[in-house]
């Protein structure tokens, strides 16, 4: 009886196995449902199961007061510094998120302990024996992969999957240091409450009015940074491979400097270009250009214009190369036959060599784009987002949606509304991606 | 006779403005860089944390050393030194095992949920990752590991697993399947698969990702802010931007250039040494990869 097997294992873990006749699988399981109880048992009172008036789910055990926290996200503020037993919103939540993740881990075990016993149980029914000790055998030696693959898989869960997951769910509650003031412990709880931040976004003018310039900020920064950089690395490009140039190499050498500087050293360096005493004023004022510095800072043309003008000095050299070795690998037949048939060397430009160059780029232009979108350092680094915008919320008017996420989270503690433009990001970037994966073959082959 | 002398006109014009547009370029691109290198050598214009910038020049003056011997005494240069070395070598150590063996494990064995993996951590990449810092905070201080310079070893470890794992199961694909067969027909175990066959056959591609997890702590400033509080577990980064930072009270920009000196050339020469070899690597990985 299959089903039998099948039942018995559901109660009592590894039993159907006992039943098939292989002890060693038995007791493997049946160890697994011990270790998953004692974790359960040993880690709170469980005077709930006695009915006494004290208890409750915050004392109870890992898994079940894991669930009760992320839940209600704790029942007792910490009103005033003598309330003893209070609890921790965020704390909970992360606990919660814990006790999840390893209930899962032992909810395979399981399926796998009730599907085995079925499955046994039919294949001894058809004749077919296996002992459990070669059953064991071939798990170890096909569970090789599993246990070379779980450090990697704890460290991913912990620090990537985990957080991820918390920054999630944070947009669907009131966390910010409007309800949680930053005391640690605090003195306040923080609530579910839906969609309710969404909706804020959505309804609230300054919010709304946000969102969509910094957005549109962005789109336009992440175009006009990549498609300046890459006109100023082609253009370099096509000059120092003209036959009028010589020594093409040192040039090239000596252009591909900005890429070899760390970005983070010429970032700061920029920054410090364009203050008010700063050497780009004092380099001005001494060409007699300007009779009075400049606030570059103050402005929001000027902060736009330096951020993109900063990424390209960084981001041109690399375009340079590229098209520089696209350019070498050209086919010279090509060329000469088109001098041949009397085409000037502008047409041989327009018609030969841009095509060429562009087809090969795209799909890397369209990389710099996503890259762009998301490249907190050159904005956070140069201008910090500034000027500060009034009309704006928290924002200034060179913050991207990632450095605006940044400062309301580090420097706002508004992390509700931090979250929420997360999974705005994220939504954007995942359907570029999802596109961009379904129209390379490469996952398709596996 | 005429027209070839006009030719050669319009042919001394063009070069003559090409040339032109070059040097223009090399003087954008160079002088900054030379400035960074003449404040490096340049005498500090007013008080620390008060610093002027005008009056330096590409050129110095009056050429000095202070600036470095400032680092050292002022600030706390051979700490944040002395940190980040630490963090980027064991980062580099622990990324080349997780990473590698988990590229392996993806390219070269078939096991139930590969696909799924592969999947997740797709999915995983595209989140960036600080986005999430709020939350790696909170599991940070839940079990006391802020201001600790190895929970950051692990959050580096952790953040470059995605990217590695396609350019290293990539790389992997193009070895020959056959040279695994016969190992395994000798009587390999899958460990000695990985170590003896596959391994020495993907040094380009590790050793791409060992350069690039080893260089990457040295100018990263965002997870350290976060994670590390003490003066004495600043990294390199942290002191950097403090000191290029007009509004900090340790503001000192000749300091800076100075440091940025120190860091930057070598990571700077490392790269001109290894770009031809880096770059093979990239490919090579990227080209079943991607």
């Amino acid at each position: 009886m299959p089903k039998l097997a099948a039942i018995m294992s559901a109660v009592i873990w590894g039993s159907g196995q006992l039943y098939n006749k292989q002890p060693i699988k038995a007791a493997f399981f049946f160890l697994i449902q011990v270790l998953f109880i004692f974790v359960e048992f040993s880690t709170g009172t469980w005077a709930i199961l006695t009915g006494q008036t004290y208890a409750h789910f915050r004392n109870a055990g890992f898994f079940s007061s894991g669930i009760w926290g992320i839940i209600t996200l704790g029942e007792i503020a910490r009103v005033n510094p003598r309330v003893e037993i209070f609890d921790h919103s965020t704390m909970l939540m992360l606990g919660g998120l814990i006790a999840i993740l390893v209930l899962l881990g032992f909810a395979i075990f399981y399926i796998w302990n009730i599907r085995d016993a079925y499955h046994t149980r039919k294949k001894l029914m058809a004749g077919d024996e296996e002992s459990s000790l070669t059953y064991l055998k071939n798990v170890v030696s096909n569970s090789f992969e599993y246990i070379a693959i779980t450090p990697g898989l704890i460290l991913l869960s912990f620090f990537s999957f985990i957080p991820i997951m918390y920054a999630f769910l944070t947009a669907f509650t009131n966390h910010n240091v409007m309800s949680l003031p930053p005391v640690n412990p605090p003195v306040s709880l923080v609530d579910w409450v839906g969609f309710a931040t969404f909706r804020q976004v959505f309804n609230i003018p300054v919010w709304n009015r946000t969102l969509v310039g910094v957005f549109a900020w962005t789109v336009v920064w992440a175009f006009a940074a990549t498609f300046t950089s890459f006109l100023v690395g082609f253009i370099q490009a096509l000059l120092i491979n003209s036959k009028l140039v010589k020594f093409p190499k040192l040039w090239r050498g000596l252009f591909i400097l900005p890429w070899a500087i760390p970005g983070f050293i010429s970032m700061l360096l920029f920054r410090n270009f364009f203050v008010a005493h700063g050497v780009v004023n004092q380099l001005l004022l001494q060409f007699g250009i300007i009779d009075h510095w400049i606030s570059f800072y103050g402005s929001v043309g000027w902060s736009r214009a330096i951020v993109i003008i900063v990424n390209m000095w960084l981001g041109f050299p690399y375009f340079m190369a590229l098209v520089s070795g696209i350019m070498t690998s050209l086919n010279m037949e090509i060329y000469e036959a088109a001098s041949i048939d009397g085409a000037t060397s502008f047409q041989q430009l327009r018609y030969l060599t841009i095509p060429t160059i562009l087809s090969a780029v795209a799909p890397l232009l369209i990389m710099s784009v996503a890259h762009n979108f998301n490249n907190f350092a050159i904005i956070y680094f140069v201008t910090e987002g500034g000027p500060a915008n009034i009309n704006y919320m928290r924002a200034g008017s060179t913050d991207i949606l990632i450095t605006w996420v940044y400062r309301l989270t580090v420097d706002y503690r508004m992390y509700n509304f931090a979250s929420v433009m997360s999974v705005f990001i994220f939504i954007v970037v995942a359907s570029v991606s999802g596109w961009n994966l379904l129209r390379t073959r490469a996952f398709k082959e596996d | 006779m005429k027209k070839k002398k006009s030719f050669s006109l319009k042919r001394l014009l063009a070069s003559l403005l090409i040339y032109l547009e070059l040097l223009v370029m090399l003087a954008i691109v160079v002088y900054p860089i030379l400035w960074l290198v003449g404040a490096a050598f340049s005498p500090l214009r007013g008080a620390p944390g008060s610093a002027l910038q005008d009056g330096l020049n590409a050129i110095p003056r009056d050429f000095t050393l202070a600036n470095f011997r400032r680092l050292f005494d002022d600030h706390n240069f051979s700490t944040w030194y002395r940190n980040t070395l630490t963090i980027a070598v064991l980062t580099m150590i622990g990324t080349v095992l997780v990473h590698t063996f988990m590229g392996f494990i993806f390219a070269r064995l078939q096991f139930k949920g590969r696909k799924i993996g592969l999947l997740s951590i797709m999915i995983l990449q595209m989140f960036p990752s600080f986005l999430a810092l709020t939350a790696i905070w909170v599991i940070f201080l839940t079990f006391g590991l802020l201001d600790n310079i190895y929970a950051l070893v692990l959050l580096y470890v952790t953040g470059g697993i995605p990217f590695s794992v396609w350019l290293v199961r990539g790389y992997m694909l193009n070895i020959p399947k056959s040279l695994d067969e016969a190992a395994y027909l000798d009587g390999a175990t899958k460990l000695q698969v990985f170590t003896k066959v596959i391994f020495p056959l993907s040094k380009p591609i590790i050793a791409f990702i060992a350069f690039s997890s080893f260089i990457s702590p040295w100018m990263d400033w965002i997870f350290p802010n976060m994670v590390l509080r003490s003066s004495a577990n600043h990294t390199l980064a942290m002191g950097l931007f403090e000191l290029a930072d007009v509004a900090s009270h340790s503001y000192d920009i000749t300091a800076f250039t100075a440091a940025a000196l120190i860091v930057g050339v070598p990571i700077a020469v490392i790269y001109f040494v290894f770009q031809r070899y880096l770059l093979t690597g990239l490919t090579a990985g990227a080209n079943k990869g991607e």
